[in-house]
């Protein structure tokens, strides 16, 4: 193999595998440090430069970090990465005067942004401080998109989003609420210099099955119901309530009926539990309050008596997979099962809808109305009009809206200086050797064994008496000191410098995991067969050294590597430094600004 | 400074036939100096038992004093151990050996311990053919007391402060066929391809398995002009052949080229084999090995390798002709048979 290009910044990035799998790439471990060490400043601003809502996603992100953090290879667990965002976000002080300050001189450029969920918040936060004027619009009466209307209060405070959602505001955005966009053309003739959609996937998929229509007033569709629950249009439901659907949806609009007057709640899935599309914590937290989930049932028919809603008629199957994985629902002949509801709730998934988009203006759809968007720039046919969001490629999270609104801001700042979208600047990076003594480091090198802190909960009839008491009580300072600890600091590098190694092979011999062997080259898939330890996980990278003076290299299974440094302290020529590697995504503040 | 090493150890490393993994033949973590050749000595002993299945609980590590004499606690933490004073870890061994034959010796001793302070004893545990492994780590310096010139430095070596060494190495391989060892080799810290098979065969022999490792201390005599360090040794060796242990039960892959190619089978029915790449060599013949050392000696090179193995070796055990059950299990009903049997053997000199 090649020896690997250290200069490459995307090298040592897919190193910090949470880094790496956030879609916002927000530097874990360098704020898990801070937290540890109380900085809560400026752990929570090193969120918000990433991800601009750190006590939203605090409580509330899908959190992809956590499957691909490394601690969870090593032991049963991964780091509580989103938890610990809460932590920085809960004890933090007055923020407000270390981030931009306005007014900010105006560029002379104008653009419009669609929607007011995290996507567009997004696109504000990071050009609003570059000069342009913004004006935003959501048919809401304030910003914050699904954030606001679908996350419960009780697992997102208001107060918590508001905060955030006014650090974005309070940067000069001229905002337009209550105002539902009827039609882009419209838009198009205003003076926006670009106009980036952001309005989310807001339709709620309906189940046409017999008794739909006669039963309507007491058949819900989830997203629906949910914004009127948070609007306050909705403050009750029935005592017997079912749920139809397995994702995140169901599980809030489950957990919302046990609040509203709900007792005996059940959900209901037609295939088996294992399939359910919701995260396995917020599955949890539902049966946590009583309610059962059944599976392998799907509706056949709302019963209807008298014109009023009696229940629901469920068939039972069984999934059989074919080799390719392949799901098929089998009828097994078992008897239907008839359920007593008062209320039905919908919660099986939403579709984008852009009835307000002319069809022939030039923004070209594709497949399931969704628009035809570029991956990189997230522009679409008509050059001035981005998409970004839900609104892009259809329903994901926050964490991907911000995502999408970083890389849509640079583009339309690239856009609006007539320059090439697909030239973007590159993401800015910083390597710093962590040596302060001869065996000393500046961070906090041991490895703790301690397994993951659970977050303690709210006491349960508490909390179901009212939707606005939040569940979950967040870690305290102490038990997040001690989460944080189990971080293993992925961002420290362990850098080889080939001309320094007189190959006495103590780094090899004392690498807890046997992550390093010196031995000769070959082919990837060779050398990966011959390394201290089993290297099967190939998307881990190898870490290949150029050739020693014995002929052999240096080859560095990332895989597991614990970043403990004891390959540094024991190498007599400090061959191996620890260096902590900085990666921070391109964002048009950062990476382009406009001429001043 | 880390004192711990992470318990943590990579998920999927194999288990051996005994059940363990290579982690579980580790010790503490090393305090000696960083990039030690001691410490890559270790870690082949580590490597060693792992190989050949030996449950740790049936290894007893021996050592007297030095830094050589230290390494104990870092291989092999459920293992027996016995840390002894300066230079007597051979007596104690045999002690110890005498007393409980059932478990396998492995002394570990400096150049210091060995061939100066405890040269009495290393001389006669070699005569008496003692079932162990004795492993000299050696790099030519007293390297816990600062890295005074030990008796195997080499005439005209220089040490880190400049000095060139006035006197006659020992060369303790040299000495142990002299005395009639049984299994006689030379290795180096910085080679564990070659190093870990010669520690299986050697656990395996039955008798007293001498392996001398010239080990680098980077600290004190790794500088230029010296003899001992890694760039010299590296420039020096030169091993004797290619060789591999296979345990009994274990599947053969060596390939040896015709004429070349030698294997002995021990005692225990596992195979030790060579591809010789000297010629005018044969290791089962005590002469010849003699004359390749002599020969290599007069061209300045390391000659490393096994370089003499007794197939038919007969350890203490043998020669003394003691019982199967080892002495330390004997109940004083075995030791005193009773008056009636006393008695009987009375008459028979009457
Ligand atoms: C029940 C539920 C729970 C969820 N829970 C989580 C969670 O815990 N964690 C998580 O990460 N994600 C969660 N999500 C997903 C998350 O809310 C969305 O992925 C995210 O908010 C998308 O952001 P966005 O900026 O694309 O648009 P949105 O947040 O959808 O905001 C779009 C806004 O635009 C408005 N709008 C639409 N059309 C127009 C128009 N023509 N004119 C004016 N305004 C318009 C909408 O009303 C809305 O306010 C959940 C989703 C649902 C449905
Ligand atoms: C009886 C006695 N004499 C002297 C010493 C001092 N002493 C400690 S270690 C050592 C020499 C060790 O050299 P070596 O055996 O080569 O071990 P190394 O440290 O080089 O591995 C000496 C002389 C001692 N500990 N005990
Ligand atoms: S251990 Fe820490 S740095 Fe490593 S992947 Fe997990 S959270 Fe990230
Ligand atoms: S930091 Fe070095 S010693 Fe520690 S696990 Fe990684 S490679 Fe091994
Ligand atoms: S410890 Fe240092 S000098 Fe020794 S082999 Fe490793 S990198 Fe090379
Ligand atoms: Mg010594």
């Amino acid at each position: 193999m090649k020896p690997t290009d250290i200069k490459d910044p995307e090298y040592f990035h897919k190193v910090v595998d949470c880094q790496y799998a956030c879609p916002a790439h927000t530097p874990v471990p360098e704020y898990i440090r801070l937290i540890a060490a109380e900085r809560y400043d400026d752990a929570y601003m090193i969120n918000w430069e990433s991800n601009v809502f750190p006590g939203v996603l605090g409580r509330t992100c899908d959190r992809p970090c956590e499957p691909a953090c490394r601690r969870g290879r090593v032991e049963e667990e991964p780091v509580a990465i989103c938890r610990l965002k809460r932590v920085a976000a809960d004890n933090k002080g007055d923020v407000k005067n270390r981030m931009p300050q306005g007014p900010f001189s105006s560029n002379g450029k104008k653009i419009a942004l669609i929607g007011g969920g995290p996507a567009s918040l997004t696109v504000a936060r990071d050009l609003a401080p570059l000069g342009y004027e913004i004006d935003l619009y959501d048919e809401w009466n304030k910003g914050g998109g699904m954030m606001r209307t679908q996350i419960p209060a009780f697992r997102l405070p208001e107060e918590v989003l508001d905060e955030e959602v006014n650090y974005v505001l309070d940067l000069g955005i001229h905002t337009h609420f209550n105002h539902y966009v009827e039609s882009m053309k419209n838009m198009l003739t205003k003076d926006y210099d670009a106009i980036f959609v952001g309005t989310g996937a807001p339709k709620g998929r309906d189940l046409k099955l017999p008794g739909r229509e006669s039963a309507d007033a007491h058949i819900h569709i989830g997203i629906e119901w949910l914004a009127g629950v948070a609007f306050e249009h909705i403050s009750k439901v029935g005592k017997k309530v079912i749920v139809l659907g397995g994702g995140n949806t169901a599980m809030d609009c489950c957990r919302t009926s046990r609040r509203i007057g709900g007792q005996d709640v059940r959900v209901v899935v037609r295939s088996p539990f294992k399939d359910m599309k919701a995260s396995p914590w917020e599955i949890e937290d539902a049966q946590r309050e009583d309610i059962p989930i059944l599976n392998n049932m799907p509706p056949k028919e709302f019963v209807v008596e008298n014109g009023k809603l009696k229940g629901v008629l469920f068939g039972h199957v069984r999934a059989e997979y074919d080799d390719n994985g392949k799901r098929k629902l089998i009828p097994t002949g078992e008897p239907d099962t008839f359920i007593e509801a008062d209320d039905v709730i919908i919660a099986i998934g939403q579709d984008n809808a852009f009835p307000w988009i002319e069809k022939d203006i030039g923004i070209d759809f594709g497949k399931w109305d969704i628009p035809v968007v570029d991956r990189d720039t997230f522009q679409s046919t008509l050059p001035k009009v981005f998409f970004g969001g839900d609104a892009a490629f259809g329903p994901e999270n926050v964490i991907t809206a911000v995502a999408h609104g970083h890389a849509a801001a640079v583009s339309i700042d690239l856009y609006c200086q007539n320059k090439n979208l697909k030239d973007r600047p590159d993401p800015m990076t910083n390597l710093i050797s962590q040596k302060m003594g001869i065996h000393e480091w500046m961070y906090d090198s041991g490895v703790v064994d301690d397994l993951r802190y659970a977050v303690p909960h709210e006491e349960k009839k508490l909390s179901l008496s009212d939707r606005k008491i939040e569940v979950e009580l967040g870690f305290d300072k102490a038990l997040g000191f001690k989460e944080a600890q189990r971080c293993l600091n992925c961002d420290v590098q362990t850098v080889f410098n080939t001309s320094r190694c007189i190959e006495c092979d103590a780094c090899m011999d004392v690498c807890p995991t046997s992550c390093i062997t010196f031995t000769n080259n070959g082919e990837e898939s060779d050398l990966r067969s011959r390394l201290m330890a089993p290297a099967n996980d190939t998307s881990q990278d190898l870490y290949i050294s150029d050739i020693l003076p014995t002929e052999r290299i240096m080859v560095k299974d990332e895989n597991v590597c614990l970043h403990c440094g004891l390959c540094a302290e024991r190498c007599p020529t400090a061959a191996w430094d620890m260096q902590q590697f900085f990666y921070n995504v391109t964002k048009a503040s950062s990476g382009c600004l406009v001429a001043e | 400074m880390s004192f711990h090493k992470p318990t943590f150890a990579h998920p999927e490393l194999p288990i051996n036939k005994v059940g363990y993994r290579k982690k579980d033949y580790e010790g503490v973590i090393s305090t000696l100096c960083a990039g030690c050749g001691h410490d890559s000595i270790s870690a082949s002993i580590v490597q060693a038992c792992y190989e050949i299945d030996l449950e740790p609980h049936k290894l007893a590590k021996m050592s007297g004093i030095g830094c050589s004499s230290k390494t104990p606690a870092y291989f092999l933490s459920n293992s027996h151990g016995f840390n002894s004073v300066h230079g007597r870890m051979p007596s104690v061994t045999t002690g110890a050996n005498l007393a409980n034959k059932d478990l396998t010796y492995l002394g570990v001793s400096g150049d210091g311990d060995s061939a100066s302070i405890g040269m009495g004893q290393f001389v006669h545990v070699a005569r008496r053919n003692l079932n162990m492994t004795y492993i000299l780590m050696n790099n030519g310096c007293y390297g816990l007391t600062k890295g005074q010139d030990s008796a195997t430095a080499d005439l005209g070596s220089i040490s880190k402060s400049g000095s060139e060494n006035p006197f006659q190495g020992i060369d303790l391989v040299g000495l142990a066929l002299e005395l009639g060892a049984s299994f006689v080799a030379r290795s180096f810290s910085g080679d564990k391809s070659q190093l870990v098979p010669l520690i299986k065969a050697a656990l395996a022999h039955p008798g007293f398995a001498f392996i001398d490792v010239i080990s680098p201390c980077v600290t004190f005599n790794n500088n230029k002009g010296s003899t001992k360090s890694y760039d010299y040794v590296r420039q020096h060796i030169e091993a004797t052949s290619e060789f591999d242990f296979v345990p009994k039960e274990q599947p053969i892959k060596v390939e040896y080229s015709e004429g070349t190619g030698k294997s002995v089978t021990l005692f225990d029915g596992s195979t030790i084999y060579l591809d010789k790449l000297s010629n005018n060599w044969d290791p089962t013949d005590r002469y010849s090995a003699i004359n390749r050392i002599q020969e290599g000696k007069k061209k300045g090179e390391i000659v490393t390798g096994l370089l003499y193995i007794n197939p038919e070796s007969q350890e203490l055990h043998k020669l003394l002709n003691t019982v199967d059950t080892p002495l330390n299990k004997l109940t004083e009903k075995d030791l005193y048979p009773g008056d009636g049997i006393l008695d009987r053997i009375n008459d028979t000199f009457r």
